[in-house]
């Protein structure tokens, strides 16, 4: 039995150490190799809009795949069973497709170089400086409750003390960030994906064998919990009670759709990586071919989760000293021998910076390009703002650490900070694709939308939730309810704006809204891109379809 | 080079394409197809390093070793199959490397520009000294 969270510290040796130096080492190679690329600040922001499709669409998924998602989703595994495959199948994947095959058109077509100035060109400045505002201030500090959460982990993993871990982990990203720009964020972020991997797949493989197989774990959990936390659907009628606190309603409508699509298609740390590609074509398929490792993520997170709960039943019991973040933690103390052992740390410690490095590079480009360059120092020569996205991303990772150091004594106020953030996208979501499909959306209305959803979801999440008036049984329900809240009260703020305000000219959408091209933006299909495998129709629908079969063993 | 001055106005927002002209030339410019390591090499790089360390490790295993891992010489398989996915990542940048784009053009008409616009870290004259640019 373990009763501390002391017990939970890895038996590392030299040889684990060794392979967590060379990761140190290549990174920063990267950052010096990448910064010769670096001559514009197109080449800072963006990697010259000249990356292939594998690369940026691995990147897409990477900078989803940060620690705190590998951790969290485990421990969603552990508290809800597999009801968590909902966050990959449906919580993901429609909102990938449709990012790629509907959406990137009109981003990248309309070569923007990030969100916030899609909205500029939509509707105009002030919702443009809003979105800008909010996004930089929640990128920094989902930077730093990033930072904070490497910090207690390593702390207790290895023992380094909070400190340490925070100083080494910050130092190591605002360099390679600082030298390559976006590049190297995005090579690193294809090396942490290679790298994780090799760290879950012996760690599944080694917890199915030792809980005898799928039938075993299934039985175990079976007995243990009932059968419907080994399903997907089972308990799901509205009224009905499930682990997950939500119903299927809110599951669809909360998850399927408003989080998803809000985090998917407007979050610029994930967006930005689609925008870098070569191409039109390399842009669409990059959270397309994101969609199929996304699509197979939950084997090697979610069973895991699962396989903890059987090894160490007293996961997540109150007193026990492990809380459901353990999971993975607990699997790599009780399987891994030294070897492994240092690739599934340095994977975890990857993550952690691929996770906080997103947020950095992608913060860097909104504040520098939407904020600096739009608002306070225009017309510089392009030197000037490389410069300047340099200084940024230092200050950037600075107040990240601040904010790590300051989370260290309100650690309750950021998880509530992070769950607000995760749904700030939600209000940003319904301004596009209102303005997207609806052609006479007036640029008032775009503020309006904007402003009045961030309200009203912070009113309902702090007011009518935590303060209990009504009454949501988990906060991962409340989370689901929250962004619903949040896309209604934008859609209908829009609507009545819409139909008291002025329109844009119609001219000065093109491109912009659905329906139309701009004009002189097409651009030939490049050599190859007419193969059948790199059809974007081709690969949107196939991740769809194979989404939807893996439902099929976990619904019947 | 007067691609700058078409910065956003709080009164009159220029139009979409002005904006997009700008990062056309921009794009012109650019140095990351050219300069741009290929991400292959150090992916495959770092797995055949890991993949021999890791399946050194397999082969030394011990007992104990084993038995936490159920029985599975766990370090062995993972660092054969981080091997065979560095040699694959070598193997395909031999089979087909990266085509820079023959940016010779723009190279003399840059060099002829440079010494004006040579702000802080323009990144052009100082990164060819960098570590481990190439090897």
């Amino acid at each position: 039995m373990h009763f501390l969270a002391e017990e939970l510290r890895l038996p590392t040796n030299g040889l684990d150490y060794t392979l967590l130096g060379i990761y140190f080492v290549v990174v920063l190679g990267i950052g010096f190799a990448a910064r010769r690329s670096v001559k514009t600040s197109l080449d800072f922001f963006l990697s010259g809009r000249s990356l292939p499709a594998w690369i940026t669409g691995l990147a897409f998924v990477a900078a989803n795949l940060g620690a705190t998602e590998i951790l969290g989703m485990a421990a969603n595994g552990a508290q809800y069973g597999v009801y968590t495959v909902h966050w990959y199948w449906i919580g993901a994947i429609p909102a990938m497709v449709f990012l790629g095959l509907v959406m990137m058109p009109f981003y990248y077509g309309s070569k923007v170089r990030s969100v916030p100035e899609f909205l500029l060109h939509r509707f105009g400045p002030s919702s443009h400086l809003l979105s800008s505002i909010i996004f930089a201030v929640s990128a920094v500090l989902i930077a730093g409750v990033n930072l904070y959460a490497l910090a207690i982990v390593l702390e207790a993993l290895l023992g380094w003390p909070q400190w340490v871990a925070i100083v080494v982990a910050g130092f190591f990203v605002l360099a390679y960030i600082t030298l390559g720009g976006l590049s190297s964020a995005i090579y690193t972020e294809v090396l942490q994906f290679f790298v994780i991997l090799a760290a879950l797949i012996p760690l599944t493989v080694l917890g199915l064998k030792r809980v005898g197989g799928w039938d075993g774990l299934s039985d175990s959990l079976t007995s243990s919990h009932g059968g419907s936390f080994m399903t997907a659907w089972e308990g799901t009628g509205i009224g009905t009670d499930n682990p997950l606190g939500a119903n299927w309603l809110t599951i669809v409508l909360g998850l399927g759709f408003v989080m998803s699509f809000g985090y998917w298609t407007t979050n610029f740390a994930e967006v930005q990586r689609a925008l870098s590609a070569k191409n039109l074509s390399a842009a669409k398929r990059t959270p397309l071919i994101a969609a199929f490792p996304k699509i197979l993520i939950p084997a090697v997170v979610v069973i895991p989760g699962l396989i903890a709960l059987v090894m160490e039943p007293a996961l997540g019991k109150p007193g026990s000293g492990l809380d459901y973040n353990h999971a993975i933690p607990v699997l790599m103390r009780d399987l891994l021998p030294n070897g492994v052992l240092g690739i599934a740390v340095t994977g975890l410690l990857a993550a952690f910076m691929a996770g906080m490095a997103a947020n950095i590079s992608s913060f860097n480009t909104v504040f520098t390009n939407d904020i600096y360059a739009a608002y306070l120092k225009k017309g510089r020569p392009d030197e000037h703002y490389v410069f300047t996205a340099r200084v940024v991303t230092v200050v950037g990772v600075l107040i990240g650490m601040g904010t790590a150091f300051i989370a260290s004594t309100f650690s309750n106020i950021m998880n509530y900070l992070q769950t607000l953030f995760s749904f700030f996208n939600v209000p940003l979501f319904v301004v596009f694709i209102v303005g997207m499909f609806w052609k006479r959306t007036t640029p008032a209305a775009g503020f309006w939308g904007l402003l009045s959803g961030t309200v009203a979801a912070m009113i309902n999440y702090f007011w009518f939730y935590q303060a209990g008036l009504i009454d949501i049984p988990t906060e991962q329900g409340a989370n689901f309810v929250s962004s619903i809240v949040a896309f209604v009260v934008g859609g209908i703020v829009m609507l009545i704006v819409t139909l008291v305000t002025k329109p844009k000219p119609a001219a000065q959408l093109q491109g912009l809204v659905y329906g139309t091209v701009s004009p002189g933006l097409q651009e030939p299909p490049a050599e190859g891109d007419d193969a059948w495998y790199r059809k974007p129709a081709l690969l949107g629908w196939g991740a769809i379809i194979l989404a939807a079969v893996c439902y099929i063993p976990f619904s019947l | 080079m007067s691609e700058q001055h078409n910065r956003p106005d709080d009164e009159n927002p220029p139009a979409a394409e002005e904006m997009a002209r700008e990062v056309d030339e921009l794009e012109r410019r650019s140095n990351t197809a050219a300069r741009l390591f290929d991400v292959r090499r150090i992916i495959g790089g770092l797995f055949v390093v890991y993949g021999v360390i890791v399946t050194i490790a397999g082969i030394l295993a011990t007992e104990e070793d084993l038995k936490k891992a159920q029985d599975v010489n766990i370090n062995l398989w993972t660092g054969l199959a981080m091997l065979a996915l560095g040699i694959f990542f070598l193997v395909w940048l031999r089979v087909s490397p990266t085509v820079p784009p023959p940016p010779a053009e723009e190279l003399v008409r840059e060099q002829g520009i440079d010494p004006h616009d040579g702000g802080p870290d323009s990144g052009r004259t100082d990164g060819g000294e960098s570590p481990g640019t190439r090897d």
